[in-house]
């Protein structure tokens, strides 16, 4: 099965991950080889097959809805690539 | 001291003859004189670990050990361990510096024993050879006579090698393909990976959610037992770990095997395995049935979809895993970021290895609009099956046992240039995953000078009877005792 490179740079896109022109041909070549071993699962009847998210089908717990968690925020922020105020700084987003 | 297991050291150290800062030293010492060979360990704690033999020392002289006081282990890259670097493996975490304890990190701390540091892996927990950490390939003790150098397998390379080459008695690791049992198979180690949720995921770098399993390795079964005393149970941060009580995986180690049922997954064993591997595999089972079991067919019919469903799901929950790595909060941040937009796909770009990058694209074209039905949810369904004949299998048998891979380890480089030939390796570890049940790998022999591992399959939450039949195979065989030259 084969992977076009529209659908690369399209999937790139999406997964916030920058390629490089020299790349994809061996991403085309990978993926499409991946993606033939993946096609076997049409072969398989599923008619009337419910998805399997969980082995043991279990559901989401809830708990009441009480603050339990203590602040940390210094703690978490000191790992931080940069930060001020309490807040994470990145590119400016807005002109 | 080195070739002792947990077990023996634990006694060691209660009967006085040897303290644990003494015996710390002597596992530090093998790690800075043996380790440049393997490359098993990213970190070291040495000065952390020496305080907290220290603190064992003093426990033990209180009146306050327990089994675990005082002897030292190793953990995975993979769990975060507070103030000590947790890497998974990665460019993208090689700075990164948790607040905080796994659970799993927390329950062994609590249980007294005494962390050498944290072992190498497959980077992300994606990969069967631990040839993609970003800290550079393990190399598997067994197999270095003749100048190659083999693979350990993966992802827990690292914690298999260290134990295999007595660095460490006992190592955590994680499983969601066979990276558990797999390595443990490669380095002539004993590995367990428990049923889905028995263990608590908290803290432990998420790959695949509905797969990863955090588990055991060591040289014997025994010591597995007792890692995964102190591993399981119910914790309230992991919302997908389950609420049952947990025995004492130690207690039923000795019950006689008499009458247990083994089932053989006729795929398992098909023409494609080879007539060494599968030699060693059913002389294995032989010595169970001098033991007292019955061994008859079973058959697992959806098993050849395993790779290509595991293969949708895994990379499809990495791709959302994997979002987190943005450069913001934590880890690595590319340099001088023009935008937003730059900040994240260089950062992602640079961080991330190639195999990483891969599965991520994978997993979020599966994901895709358009794509979803026809792959992640076909595959879900395919899941379905794959867990249907598991529990078909159990209605007849008490545990199935398998190789658990189709050779042993292979040199470094021989499967890297197509990522498929990597994958086939998990053909027989995957379905397990996929299922939720548990299973182990138990040293059985060898193939070419090379240990060979069997695969025992247990129903949901029968991780005692899998230690059980790995334990009375161990009294009968030594094959776990053997050590690489």
């Amino acid at each position: 099965m084969t992977i076009s490179r529209e659908d690369i740079e399209k999937v790139a896109v999406l997964a916030r991950i920058r390629l490089d022109e020299e790349q994809i041909p061996a991403l085309e070549n990978d993926l499409g080889n991946i993606l033939s071993l993946v096609d076997q699962l049409s072969a398989a009847d599923t008619n009337n097959v419910e998805p399997l998210a969980h082995p043991l089908d279990a559901v989401q717990r809830l708990r009441a809805d009480e603050v339990t968690e203590t602040n940390q925020r210094e703690a978490f922020q000191a790992i931080a690539p940069a930060t001020e105020s309490g807040l994470y700084l990145v590119p400016r987003v807005i002109e | 001291m080195h070739n002792k297991s947990v077990a023996e050291l634990s006694r060691e150290l209660e009967s006085g003859k040897i303290s644990s800062v003494e015996l710390t030293h002597e596992f530090l010492d093998r790690i800075k004189a043996e380790d440049r060979q393997y490359n098993s360990f990213i970190t070291v704690t040495e000065d952390q670990a020496l305080a907290d033999a220290k603190t064992a020392d003093e426990q033990r002289a209180a009146g306050k050990a327990s089994v675990w006081t005082g002897v030292p282990f190793a953990h995975k890259d993979i769990f975060c361990t507070n103030g000590v670097a947790t890497t998974c493996g990665s460019k993208m975490l090689a700075n990164f510096v948790p607040p905080y304890d796994a659970t799993v990190t927390a329950n062994f701390r609590a249980a007294g024993a005494v962390c050498l540091g944290k072992t190498n892996m497959d980077e992300f927990a994606m990969g069967s050879s631990n040839e993609s950490s970003f800290f550079g390939a393990v190399t598997n003790p067994w197999g270095l006579g003749n100048g190659e150098k083999r693979v350990p397998g993966g992802s827990s390379g690292g914690s298999a090698a260290a134990i295999a080459a007595r660095l460490v008695p006992a190592a955590t690791a994680t499983d969601t393909g066979g990276s558990i049992r797999q390595p443990a198979a490669l380095c002539g180690v004993t590995g367990l990976k428990p049923t889905y949720g028995r263990v608590s995921r908290y803290g432990m770098i998420a790959f695949a959610s509905s797969l990863d399993q955090g588990g055991t390795m060591a040289r014997t079964a025994e010591d597995n037992a007792l890692m995964l005393n102190v591993m399981a149970g119910f914790d309230p941060k992991d919302s997908t770990c389950v609420d049952r009580a947990v025995p004492d995986y130690t207690a039923t180690l000795n019950e006689p095997l008499k009458g247990l049922r083994i089932g053989l997954p006729k795929e398992y064993f098909s023409d494609q395995l080879s007539p060494a591997m599968e030699q060693q595999v059913r002389n294995a089972v032989k010595e169970y049935e001098k033991l007292g079991a019955t061994v008859k067919e079973v058959s697992l019919p959806h098993a050849k979809l395993a790779i290509a469903a595991y293969y949708v799901i895994a990379p499809a929950e990495a791709s959302a895993n994997l979002s987190r790595f943005d450069g913001v909060r934590y880890g690595y941040r590319c340099d001088n970021p023009k935008d937003l937009n730059d900040l994240y796909t260089r950062t992602r770009a640079e961080g991330f290895g190639g195999e990483v990058k891969r599965r991520i694209l994978v997993g979020t074209y599966a994901l895709s609009a358009g794509y979803f039905d026809a792959y992640y949810l076909k595959a879900q369904k395919v899941r379905r099956l794959i867990q249907q004949d598991f529990v078909n299998a159990f209605n007849e048998v008490d545990v199935l046992m398998s190789p658990v891979t189709p050779s042993p380890a292979f040199v470094q480089g021989e499967k890297t240039s197509d990522p498929v030939t990597m994958y086939l390796e998990d053909v027989f570890t995957i379905a397990v995953n996929l299922a939720g049940v548990p299973a182990m790998s138990v040293p059985a022999g060898f193939v070419d000078g090379l240990p060979v591992g069997l695969q025992i399959i247990g129903n949901y939450f029968e991780e005692a009877r899998l230690l059980n039949a790995a334990h009375q195979y161990q009294q009968v065989t030594d094959w776990h005792q053997k050590l690489p030259q």
